[in-house]
Formats: structure tokens, C-alpha cells, sequence
């Protein structure tokens, strides 16, 4: 039953014309108000993770709950269709249930507020922000346990609840909510953080009606979300091909820090008409653990139109008014959509890898929207314990990679993918956490060979100063970041601890709770971007450019087909005579390096190229097997 | 470049008719007596009593002399010379003397606000800078802080400008600094060596130190400073626990690098130009503006280059101050609208806020300064609609000064935000004063045709969406530095320069309700004469990060003592008496466990009486005006700092003639102007004829040498006794 939206002034909005003029000058105020609104969230947050990383999302909707400022596009819809009560002026609910909100927020550590917008006795707008808390209770530390089998292990749900009723913070739910967690402090500071950013919202939505006039206002909005709507439905058409031509892609996560995998995610994507559908049918059925990505198709719909709007216009304030061009199957049981309970906390891998799987589905129609694969992912370093004090300390950081080669050019090293992201700065780190950073730095040759370099993965080592735990969220160690166009993969991931007797142990991309002494160094290397192009086209000179800066090395300059002299100069004959060799020798270059010929003959080399078995083939449990198929 | 011609010819005209409004002035002034306001407080006790304020822009060096003792003005305008800023200075400082009648050796201060550091960045003109890390963060710049700008999919169009200090200059030093400021690894000096040798053999110019953790203790940087001297002898080092003692190691290095790589440029210049002033004028004293609107001596301008990168913004925001003061104002919006960018301020009580980072276009740099923003939006801002989407998009694209608006015949075809000024008739073509350049509205109008076919809107529908969406953007910056700061900008005045501001003032006051608008008399020395106005200024800081209740009152004070000993010292070695300072102590901080952090500002009487936890009490105020709340966790405290003022300066200005309200004899003639809805007859007025209480009804234009000022209709400007023009809705 859908929820009851309470007004007392019952007229309905007028359509009326607006002029272009206005409607830009709307945009641009609601632009305006979406930059305010992250201002006052990164200043007033406490938690690392969104103060300093910003892994935290705003958006303004409007009546309907269409989304028409933001970046994960609205699943308020959603939530107006299955919440069973009333949304009255005053209200703001709260959630971090994916089940109850049809995968709007991903994991439970996502708390999402949403505000209905009122004036006048009606609704006129919608806000709401989610963000990634640093604990919400559960089984470990950071709530985002590797080995959970229910996502009842994964903290404290909460179903979508009135947070603020009629204006008034129900302090009972926020207890609950704090009191389990182990950084109530840290979450409540986020916590208001995101009310005043929605408060803020509220202020300008009604400011800007007070401007223009409510039915301008709201007619403004729908003629955004049509004009969002004519261009993409022009961009769909440019870029994917009509017909019987079916592309079809697919990728993989590396395993489920059970010792299963890979896990396939697969796409095929076509035209009929001006409506594109993606169709994620041939993905593998959810996994027994915490590595299930619920993902809301809405967002899916707007990762696509995001990802392909730059190339075009990036001004332009993005929305989902194109929503009803795609459409996007997803079968049920598979492991982008399971089923309750089963558990989401390590999401973020499939998360991640949707970009690459979509850059490798609309590359095959359109060329300047094929990059190579990315740091599609955001690796959690997550350290805790009581230092000698007897007070608890828990950090939780995100890793950043190697932006990947680009038709644009070469990809930045060590960067983020995702929008608003900032690293945590060492030195904060050394002030706040017993830790030593010795090393923050780039990965040399980490990035694939290419036309367009990929960018370098990164190298930190950390040294742990107090006793404690450490919990380690990776991926890409075993499947490679993919070049596209004849550029190389780039390098895989890897994790050792130096332990304080010099003891070498080779950590795998995810485990939970491994038990650290003082003096012992964890070395996390991230990946790299794949290369995009064919390195042997690549300047000689920026290669040696390359080589001086320490971001490829002299053997990895042969990548290139470059021969340096000892003083680094590029080696003019020697390099022809290398790149004639391997141009030769080569065979003719494939659309996708995945830098393996199968799962199988990768497989067989795993041992001795990471130091660990092979994942096992993952088994399903037979009755998501026959849902997802 | 092409255009040199031009502008001097323009130039030319500009400085005849402000010569002639300079007569016309002193004429006035001789024939009244002098303004009280030269009793306000003690003039220096300089010789010659004279202080001269220099902005050098772009295009033009800027000139304003005070006579403290007569309580007199003189202005002058001469070509800037890019190649060497200081030969325009001193045409410009002999031109002046020559209207004052009065000898060089008469000047006491020169008080300079350049933008040679911030165009030495744009420009990238720096230094070849060589780079001195810990080891194991040579990458301290390549990786930054991670951040891909731009929305979801940013990362598929975003190219990445190489760091200011390349990494093939850049070399690790063994050695390392805990978070508690022990040493951990003492410095390899035998491997530096080897390493600073190399460096130099690749030629570099200036170098940076900046080590992991020496915001805490800056011992190794020193050590390697004394080290690079000997080897590289002549090569300007700057090491981070001198230039920014703050946390957070990318931060601090990109400030240290920023500082090395316009060090050299700087140096020279100001170097040369004190060379210059001492040969003609000894015993002067040249001042530097610093981008937080303090004064420093010529010595540590060199120093420290980074502290000046809004070196002329900030004479504009001291300007504006130094105006709208006496005319009664202490809440103010400043609007300095130029060619290509427009700068915004917010000042409260007389005071501009200030924060505790400068950007400069696309590197941030953690340097105090004068809280102004910027946005790429300018009178040459082009306008453009995607064919994909059909919006209309303003900037940040400039047709600059050349190819300039099409309007400008210099070649220029596409639309600029001073085209559609022209097509909607407040740029009137038809205005023979001001001397400005040539206006063709032929070409204007066809430049922003191409808008209204792509809009399917007549021409100057067009014309009009144009400016309506610059102006938003600029309303845009306007709300950062205000609503976003808690501050309601319905209790602040608009004061409007630079060259296109008093044009879009009226309608950006009517967007954000600030009245009045304040277009102040010359708003293009505006610059200089806040340069000539600020007071000196110094301050010493120390970043301590701990709880705030592990501090006593007795030990935050005896820190405070040092760094007020500390700033006065420096202040008092530019001949300001220590009897004469005022100090003013701030404290940084935050909720223990935030990142962001506010300055609590507290006189020393304050501190004193009310102790750290009347400080506390001040931080949870502002956190609540700021952010609509305040916690009850525990507070910690960041930094603490000590600010010595020299004496205030009086105020002077040239003084009008009081008349009625009509401004008739001021009237030059009648244009049209299309505002709203149609075409309506306006009267164009010659700013050098107001006398003080005309009221010119809108839609009117006031024209004058350096700017052009449009009145609204159900609006009026009146003229105040200080030249000012003020714009209020009728009613």
C-alpha cells in the first residue's frame, strides 16, 4: 500500500509555460543549493569516511520524487510506493534498510534521510542524503563483515521511520540507533550533519517558490526532467546501435573472501526504438555471503546517463527524466538482486564494477565512450582496538587506484572514481590512529601500457602501533583491470604484512579481524587502470617522461616497446627495431585485453603468480540458481 | 599583441578625461576647507606626509596619493607594463607628483597590491622548482588528495595538469619526523647531498622542502634548507614549517611549492622596484598587500610570495571598506565584476572575513586571505546553447581582451555578456562620454542573434536571458559568501566595481535584496585606493592540536604572549611603535573530531577575562550561525595566533559640491534601454557633473571614464556626499 501524503491545501499544480531563461535561472538555483548542502555536510561531519572521503550524497526532488538534482538519481519513488503510513509536513524519515527501500541505499552502514518538502499545505519538493557511517553495530568492527550469511549480522536494521514528526526529533529511535554502534559519537555528528543539510535544502526549494511562483517552480522541474529526457533520448540513439545487433559484456568480482569465486556479472544491451534495454540476465545467483549487490534499477539508469552525459554536456544539472528510455531487467535470486535476508555489508566490489561491465557493453557501439577498466571499486582498510589508554580507536579508510585510460587521455594515478571522493591525509592519519604511514606512494608500471597510459594503483604501508585488529575489503587480485583497443591490462591488487620479526604473510583481498602487534606493516597495493590504445603508438618521448617520473620503470618501458639508454634518453634505433619485433609478432589487437584466455587457464597460474589457491568454482544454493536463470 | 595600439589610444583618451575631473576636484577642494574627518587619528609621522597607493592590473597601473596632512587625493592611470611592472609604477609615480605638485622624496609609504604572483600561476611563468620529500611520499603532488572533480562520470573527461614541482625533480629524503615531533630516523645528509648535486645539475630555480609531520617540528626541513645553500648556492629554498606550519602533508607542500615556484619571479620584481623607489625617493617604505588584506614589508613579500596571491583583490575589499565606512555602511557585499571573472567578499562590522585557504585557478593553496570568491564570469563571458540540450550556458569561456566582444570590433564574433549589454542599450554606442573603446552595435546584435535562432527568442529576449544567467551565477557566489555563511544578505549593502559591476549591481541587489547598492566614485582605482588606506599588519601563529580541557588559561596565554611578542617584534621592525599596535588574538578550532575548523576571534582583554572556556562559548555560537547546530562533544583546539595592527588611517576623499535633488546639468542625453518587457527612453548622465542629492530616477545610465552604471526602473540612484551613488527601490 502506498503511502498517504497528507496535504491540507488540496489544489493541484498548474502546468504553465516557462521560458527558457527561467528555466535555466531554476537550474541554476537548485545547483546552487545542491553545492550548499555538501558544504555544510563535509564541514559539520565527524567520521573520516564522509567529512574527508565525502562518501555521502545529496539530491533535491521534486513533488513526485523525481530526482532532479543529485548524483545516485531518486529512489524516492520507491519509497513512496511501499511505505505504509503518511508523509505529512514535518516529517523526515530515516532508513538503512535495502530491503525496505528497493536497494535506494545499498548496505546498512547507509543511513538515508529523506524530508518531504511542504508549503502552503503542499508537497512541493523532496530532499534527502544518504551517508556511509563508520559502524551501525553487527558482528564486526565497521559493520561489514566479510563471512555474513544474513544481513542480520551486519548491524541494526532500520525500516523506514519518521526520524522528525512534525518537526520534532524522535530521540527514542536515535538512542536505539546510536546505541548500537560503536562510534556513536562519530554517527551523531553525521547524523545532524545531514539534517542541516536537508534543513538547507528546504530553505532554498522555498525561497526559490517564493521567487517564481509555486506552479513556475514545479513546472520548471518537469520541463528539466523533459529536456534531460530529449537529450539522452538523443545520446541513445547516437550510441546505441538499433537492431538485431546485441552487445553483450560481461565481468567479474574476484571472489567472496570465503575462498569462492569469481562471480559473474553480465549484461547485454540493445535498441528498439528509442528505448535501450540492459538485460542482466546470465549473472550468477547471489552469493551465500556479504558480497550481494542490491541494485536498485533506477540507479542503474542513472549511472548509465551520468556516465554518458559528460561526453556531451557537463554542465547540465543531470536528472531522471529520461528514466522511462531504458529499461533494465534484473532477474531475482541473481546477485544483483537477491532476496532477503540475504546478507549486502561488502557490496562495494559489485558496486564498482557495474562502471567497468557498462564501459565495456556501450564502448562496442561508440567508441569515444570505450575506456579501459578502472579503479572500480573502493577498498576498506579497517583497523580497531583499545590503545594503552584503554580507549577505543576504529578507523575506516577508502583505497584509491589507477584512473583508467581514456579516449580523453591518460588516466590520473591514484584517483577516485567515484564523484566528491578525497583521500584521508597521512598526516591526519599519524594525529588520530596509532599508525605510522611509511609509505604513500605510486605503484610503478601498476598502470596498463597504452596509447593512453592507465593510471598507477598506489602503495601504502602502514605500520600498526598498538595491538589490534585489522580488516581488509580488496578485490581485482585475481581477474585483471581490462585494456580496451590493443592497451594492456593493468596490474592486480596485492596485500602482504611484514610482521615485527620480519615474517612475510600474504594477506587476501578480504578477511576480517587478523590480529596485528606494534611494529608490524601492512603493505596494501591497489591496481592499476587498464591502457586504452596501442602502446606501441605512444610518444617514445612521454614514455621516457614516464620513466623519469617513476610512474613506469625501464623494463616496464619495453611494455612500450621502448629502449631507454642508461641516462634515460629513449634509445631512437633500438626502440624502432623493438617495436617493429613486437608489431610483428603480436597478432592483430582485440577490442578487450583481459590479460587471460579463461577463467580456467587463469585458474591454473593463479598459485603462482599470487601466492594463493585458485578460488573455488562458487556453488549456489539451487533454488536462486533456478530464480536467477 | 595586436590590441597594444588600442589601448594605449584608449588609454590616452581615459587619462584626458580624468585629468580633467582631477581639475575639476582639486578646484573644489581648494575652495573648501578641509574635511574633518583628517582630525580621525594621527597621520604618520613621515616627512613629507604623503602615502601612495598602487594596484597594477592587467591592463592598467592604477595610482592613488594621499596627502594626510591636507587631506587631499590625487589619482592617476598609466599603462601597465607586463614585462616589467615597475617601470609602469614609477611613470605612473612621476606623473602623479607632477599633478600634486609635490616632490617623489615627499612619499613615505608606497603601498603596492600586485597580481604578478597570481598571474605568474595562470600564466604558468614560475620557476624550474625541485622538490624535497620524506621518503616514501615523493608522489605528495602527483596523487593529491585523490579527487576527481566533476559529478558521477567526471573521471571519463577529466585530464589531470602535471604538479607545479615535476616529479623528475623531486627527491626523497631519508630521515623521518613522528606525529609527536621526535625524530624517528635521523637525516641521511651524505644521500641528501648526492641527491641536491643532482637536482642542480638538472637546472632547477627555486627548491621546496617539506617534509612528512613538520608542521610539528621543522628541524630537518632547516637542516636541509643550511645544506641546499651550500650545495646549490643562490637557488631561493622555501620550507614548509616556515611558509604553512599546518597539518595535512599535500596542503602544505602544494603551498610550499606554490611559494617556491613564483619566489623568483616576485623577488625580481619586487626587488627591482624597491630599487627603483629608493633611487628616486629614499627613505621610502614600500609596503606589499597580502591576500588577507594586511600589509607586509617588501623583505617578507619576498619570503613568503604565496601570501600574496590575492594581493589585488584584497586592495579592492579594503577599498570598498575604506569607502562605504564613512558613508555609513558596515555590512557589506563586495561585487568586483572585470573582463573575465568576478570577485565577491562578505564584510561584517567593518571587518572582511577571512579564511585560511587562496585558490588561484586550479591550485588551492593553504594561505590566509581576504574571504573572496570567484566566478568565471565577466563582461567577456561567452554565451552558448548545446546543441543537445538547448540550455543557454554562460561562460566560463572568455573572448578576454582579445578577441574581446564583438561588439569591441577586434575581431570577436561570438556572443559576450557585454554584446548583450550592448543589444539591450545599457552599454549605450551612442555615448560620446567615458572615452571608452568604440561600441558597435551592428556587430552585437548579430553575435547574439546566433543565440536567439538557437533559443527560437527574439534578439533581445536573448539578450536578456544572457545577462540573467550571468547574473545568477554571480548571485551564486554571492550566496556562498553569505547565506552559506549564516549572514542574511538582506542586512548587507552591494558595493560594486571593477569594470562591469556597477552595470549588473542593480540587478544582482534586486536577486539577493541588498540595498544599497554603492557605486563608489572611480570604481576603477577602487583597488589603489584601498591600497593606500590598509593598515599594517602582522601576525604570528602556532598550530597545537589537543583537547581543549588538557589546556590550562595560564599556559593557552603564555603561548599567546610569545606569538604576540613574536608579531609585534616584526611589526615594530617596519617602524610602527609597539605603544601604537593593537593585537588581536585568534584561536582555531573545532569539535574534537571534525575536520573543518573556525577561528574564534578574542581581544586579549576578552581572552583574559572569559579564559578558554569563554572561548568555547564563542566557537559553539558560531558553529550554530554556521550550521543551524552546536554539539555537546568535546572541544579541540587547532591553533592559536597573534595579530598586530598598526594605527588606523584616516579618511580622506574628494568632496562634492552639494545640490538639489534634480540632476538635470548632469544629464548628457537620451538613449533607449529594454528592460522587461519593452523598450523604454532612459537618460544618459555624466557622472563628473553630480553634485551631492541628485536623484536620478531609473531606467538610467551614468556614464564615467572607467565604468558604467545602470539604474533599474521603479529604482533611483542619489548621489551622497562622498561621490557615492546610491541605488534604492523607489517606494
Amino acid at each position: 500500500m502506498p503511502a498517504r501524503i497528507v496535504e491540507a491545501n488540496p489544489t493541484s499544480f498548474k502546468r504553465v509555460a516557462v521560458d527558457p531563461i527561467t528555466l535555466d535561472i531554476v537550474e541554476n538555483a537548485l545547483r546552487n543549493a545542491r553545492v550548499e548542502m555538501d558544504a555544510v555536510l563535509f564541514r559539520t561531519a565527524m567520521s573520516p569516511g564522509i567529512r574527508e572521503q565525502h562518501d555521502a550524497f545529496p539530491l533535491i526532488a521534486n513533488q513526485e520524487g523525481k530526482m532532479v538534482v543529485g548524483q545516485f538519481g531518486s529512489f524516492l519513488h520507491g519509497f513512496i510506493a511501499g511505505y505504509d503510513g503518511t508523509i505529512e509536513d514535518g516529517d523526515v524519515f530515516i532508513t538503512n534498510d535495502p530491503y525496505s527501500c528497493a536497494g535506494a541505499v545499498s548496505h546498512l552502514n547507509d543511513w538515508l534521510l529523506m524530508m518531504p518538502i511542504f508549503l502552503d499545505g503542499r508537497l512541493v519538493s523532496w530532499a534527502a542524503m544518504f551517508g556511509h557511517m563508520t559502524d551501525v553495530g553487527g558482528k564486526v568492527p565497521g559493520s561489514l563483515p566479510t563471512d555474513a550469511k544474513m544481513i542480520y549480522e551486519e548491524g541494526t536494521i532500520v525500516p523506514p521511520v519518521k526520524i522528525f514528526r512534525n518537526g520534532e526529533l524522535n530521540q527514542d529511535i536515535l538512542r536505539i540507533m546510536l546505541g548500537n554502534s560503536r562510534m556513536p559519537h562519530w554517527n551523531r555528528s553525521d547524523f545532524f550533519a545531514i539534517v542541516a543539510a536537508l534543513r538547507l535544502a528546504e530553505r532554498r526549494v522555498r525561497e526559490n517558490i517564493a521567487r517564481f511562483g509555486v506552479d513556475t517552480y514545479i513546472s520548471a522541474m518537469w520541463e528539466m526532467l523533459d529536456r534531460n529526457r530529449r537529450a539522452m533520448a538523443a545520446i541513445i540513439r547516437m550510441i546505441i546501435p538499433e537492431g538485431s545487433h546485441r552487445a553483450k559484456f560481461e565481468d567479474w568480482i574476484d571472489d567472496d573472501g570465503m575462498g569462492n569465486g569469481p562471480f559473474k556479472i553480465a549484461c547485454t544491451l540493445w535498441r528498439e526504438g528509442d528505448k535501450a534495454i540492459f538485460d542482466f540476465d546470465g549473472c550468477d545467483p547471489q552469493s551465500l555471503s556479504s558480497i550481494n549487490f542490491l541494485l536498485n534499477e533506477e540507479m542503474f539508469k542513472m549511472f548509465f546517463g551520468a556516465f554518458t552525459i559528460n561526453l556531451f554536456d557537463p554542465q547540465i544539472l543531470f536528472n531522471d527524466g529520461f528514466y522511462d528510455l531504458l529499461e533494465v531487467r534484473i532477474p531475482a535470486g541473481c546477485i544483483l538482486k537477491p532476496r532477503k535476508p540475504a546478507a549486502l555489508s561488502c557490496r562495494t566490489h559489485m558496486l564498482g564494477r557495474i562502471f567497468d561491465l557498462m564501459g565495456g557493453l556501450l564502448g562496442q557501439g561508440a567508441p569515444e565512450a570505450l575506456n579501459a577498466a578502472g579503479f572500480s571499486d573502493s577498498p576498506h582498510f579497517m583497523y580497531s582496538g583499545f590503545n594503552g589508554k584503554g580507549e577505543w580507536y576504529q578507523l575506516f579508510q577508502i583505497g584509491f587506484g589507477g584512473i583508467p585510460g581514456r579516449p580523453a587521455g591518460d588516466g590520473p594515478d591514484g584517483h577516485s572514481l567515484w564523484p566528491a571522493f578525497t583521500n584521508v591525509p597521512n598526516e591526519f592519519l599519524e594525529a588520530y590512529f596509532p599508525l605510522r604511514i611509511l609509505e604513500y606512494a605510486t605503484l610503478p608500471d601498476s598502470g596498463g601500457a597504452g596509447l593512453h597510459r592507465g593510471g598507477n594503483g598506489i602503495t601504502i604501508a602502514y605500520e600498526m602501533l598498538e595491538a589490534g585488529e585489522i580488516s581488509i575489503h580488496d578485490d581485482r587480485w585475481f581477474t585483471y583491470p581490462w585494456g580496451v583497443n590493443g592497451g594492456l591490462p593493468g596490474m592486480r591488487s596485492s596485500k602482504t604484512l611484514v610482521r615485527k620479526n620480519g615474517r612475510k604473510e600474504n594477506i587476501p583481498s578480504k578477511c576480517d579481524r587478523i590480529h596485528v602487534e606494534p611494529g608490524d606493516v601492512l603493505h596494501f597495493n591497489t591496481w592499476g587502470g587498464g591502457g586504452w590504445g596501442d602502446p606501441l603508438k605512444r610518444e617514445a618521448e612521454k614514455v621516457a617522461a614516464d620513466v623519469a617520473r617513476r610512474l613506469v620503470t625501464a623494463d616496464g618501458a619495453r611494455r612500450y616497446g621502448v629502449v631507454l639508454t642508461a641516462d634515460g634518453r629513449v634509445d631512437k634505433a633500438a626502440t624502432e627495431i623493438l617495436r617493429r619485433d613486437m608489431a610483428a609478432s603480436r597478432g592483430p589487437a582485440s577490442l578487450f585485453d583481459r590479460g587471460f584466455k579463461s577463467i580456467a587457464e587463469l585458474r591454473g597460474r593463479c598459485k603462482a603468480e599470487t601466492g594463493f589457491e585458485a578460488p573455488r568454482e562458487p556453488r549456489f544454493m539451487a533454488h536462486y540458481r533456478t530464480a536467477a536463470e | 599583441m595586436a590590441s597594444a595600439d588600442d589601448l594605449i589610444r584608449v588609454y590616452e583618451r581615459r587619462l584626458a578625461d580624468f585629468e580633467a575631473r582631477l581639475a575639476a576636484i582639486e578646484h573644489r577642494d581648494r575652495q573648501r576647507p578641509a574635511p574633518s574627518a583628517s582630525q580621525a587619528s594621527s597621520p604618520r609621522q613621515g616627512a613629507g606626509g604623503y602615502r601612495l597607493g598602487v594596484d597594477v592590473g592587467g591592463t592598467f597601473t592604477d595610482l592613488l596619493l594621499l596627502d594626510e596632512k591636507r587631506s587631499r587625493l590625487f589619482a592617476a592611470k598609466v599603462p601597465s607594463t607586463p614585462s616589467d611592472s615597475s617601470i609602469g609604477v614609477l611613470d605612473g609615480i612621476e606623473k602623479i607628483c607632477r599633478e600634486a605638485g609635490i616632490d617623489p622624496t615627499e612619499i613615505d609609504d608606497v603601498m603596492h597590491g600586485t597580481t604578478v604572483a597570481t598571474n605568474t600561476v595562470l600564466t604558468k611563468a614560475g620557476a624550474r622548482v625541485g622538490l624535497v620529500t620524506t621518503k616514501g611520499f615523493r608522489d605528495v603532488l602527483q596523487i593529491a588528495r585523490s579527487y576527481v572533480p566533476g559529478g558521477l562520470g567526471g573521471w571519463v573527461i577529466y585530464n589531470k595538469p602535471p604538479p607545479l614541482a615535476p616529479l623528475e625533480l623531486t627527491i626523497e629524503a631519508t630521515e623521518r619526523i613522528g606525529a609527536d615531533g621526535s625524530v624517528l630516523i635521523t637525516l641521511d645528509e651524505a644521500a641528501l647531498r648526492r641527491d641536491l648535486a643532482d637536482l642542480g645539475r638538472k637546472g632547477i630555480e627555486a627548491l621546496t622542502v617539506s617534509l612528512f609531520n613538520a608542521y610539528v617540528d621543522g628541524r630537518h626541513e632547516r637542516r636541509i634548507a643550511e645544506i641546499a645553500r651550500d650545495v646549490m648556492p643562490g637557488i631561493p629554498v622555501s620550507i614548509s614549517s616556515d611558509v604553512i606550519p599546518e597539518m595535512y602533508e599535500y596542503e602544505r607542500a602544494e603551498t610550499t611549492v606554490v611559494n617556491s615556484y613564483i619566489k623568483p619571479v616576485v623577488s625580481k620584481y619586487v626587488h627591482n622596484l624597491e630599487r627603483e623607489l629608493s633611487d628616486k625617493m629614499s627613505g621610502v617604505r614600500l609596503h606589499i598587500l597580502r591576500s588577507d588584506g594586511g600589509l607586509s614589508s617588501a623583505r617578507s613579500a619576498m619570503d613568503s610570495p604565496v601570501n600574496l596571491l590575492m594581493s589585488g583583490p584584497a586592495g579592492g575589499v579594503a577599498g570598498a571598506l575604506g569607502i562605504a565606512t564613512h558613508a555609513g555602511f558596515s555590512k557589506l557585499l563586495t561585487f568586483d565584476m572585470g573582463g573575465t571573472s568576478t570577485d565577491v567578499a562578505l564584510i561584517e562590522n567593518g571587518l572582511p572575513q577571512t579564511r585560511r585557504e587562496t585558490r588561484v585557478g586550479d591550485v588551492t593553496v593553504r594561505a590566509p586571505s581576504i574571504d573572496v570568491r570567484t566566478v568565471g564570469a565577466g563582461g567577456g563571458s561567452i554565451a552558448y546553447v548545446p546543441e543537445l540540450t538547448k540550455a543557454l550556458r554562460v561562460g566560463p569561456q572568455s573572448a578576454g581582451a582579445a578577441p574581446g566582444p564583438a561588439a569591441y570590433r577586434k575581431g570577436g564574433t561570438a556572443p559576450t555578456v557585454t554584446d548583450a549589454n550592448v543589444v539591450l542599450g545599457y552599454l549605450p554606442a551612442d555615448s560620446k562620454l567615458g572615452g571608452d573603446m568604440t561600441i558597435d552595435r551592428g556587430l552585437a546584435e548579430k553575435a547574439v542573434q546566433t543565440i536567439a535562432d538557437a533559443l527560437g527568442l527574439g534578439l533581445e529576449k536573448a539578450a536578456e536571458g544572457v545577462i540573467n544567467i550571468v547574473n545568477e551565477n554571480m548571485c551564486g557566489a554571492l550566496r556562498l559568501v553569505s547565506i552559506e555563511q549564516g549572514y542574511d544578505p538582506r542586512d548587507f549593502a552591494l558595493i560594486a566595481f571593477g569594470g562591469a559591476g556597477p552595470l549588473h549591481a542593480n540587478a544582482l541587489a534586486k536577486l539577493i535584496n541588498s540595498w544599497p547598492v554603492i557605486v563608489p566614485p572611480g570604481p576603477g582605482v577602487l583597488c589603489a585606493y584601498g591600497d593606500a588606506t590598509t593598515r599594517l599588519r602582522n601576525e604570528a601563529s602556532r598550530t597545537l592540536v589537543q583537547r581543549l580541557d588538557s589546556l590550562t588559561d595560564a599556559q593557552a596565554l603564555a603561548v599567546l604572549a610569545e606569538l604576540e611578542e613574536e608579531a609585534h617584534k616584526a611589526l615594530a621592525s617596519e617602524r610602527v611603535k609597539v605603544s601604537g599596535q593593537e593585537t588581536l588574538y585568534q584561536i582555531d578550532m573545532r569539535y574534537s573530531g571534525q575536520g573543518m575548523k573556525l577561528t574564534v576571534d578574542a581581544t586579549p582583554a576578552d581572552f583574559r577575562a572569559e579564559g578558554l572556556a569563554g572561548v568555547a562559548r564563542r566557537f559553539d555560537r558560531m558553529h550554530e550561525q554556521l550550521f543551524t547546530f552546536a554539539l555537546d562533544a568535546g572541544h579541540e583546539l587547532v591553533g592559536l595566533r597573534a595579530v598586530a595592527l598598526g594605527p588606523r588611517k584616516p579618511f580622506i576623499s574628494g568632496a562634492l559640491r552639494r545640490g538639489g535633488a534634480d540632476p538635470g546639468a548632469a544629464a548628457a542625453h537620451k538613449t533607449r534601454v529594454f528592460v522587461a518587457d519593452g523598450w523604454r527612453d532612459a537618460v544618459v548622465y555624466d557622472r563628473s557633473k553630480l553634485e551631492a542629492g541628485n536623484r536620478m530616477a531609473g531606467p538610467a545610465i551614468v556614464v564615467e571614464m572607467d565604468a558604467t552604471t545602470l539604474i533599474l526602473p521603479d529604482c533611483a540612484g542619489t548621489v551622497d556626499d562622498y561621490g557615492n551613488v546610491l541605488i534604492r527601490p523607489i517606494g
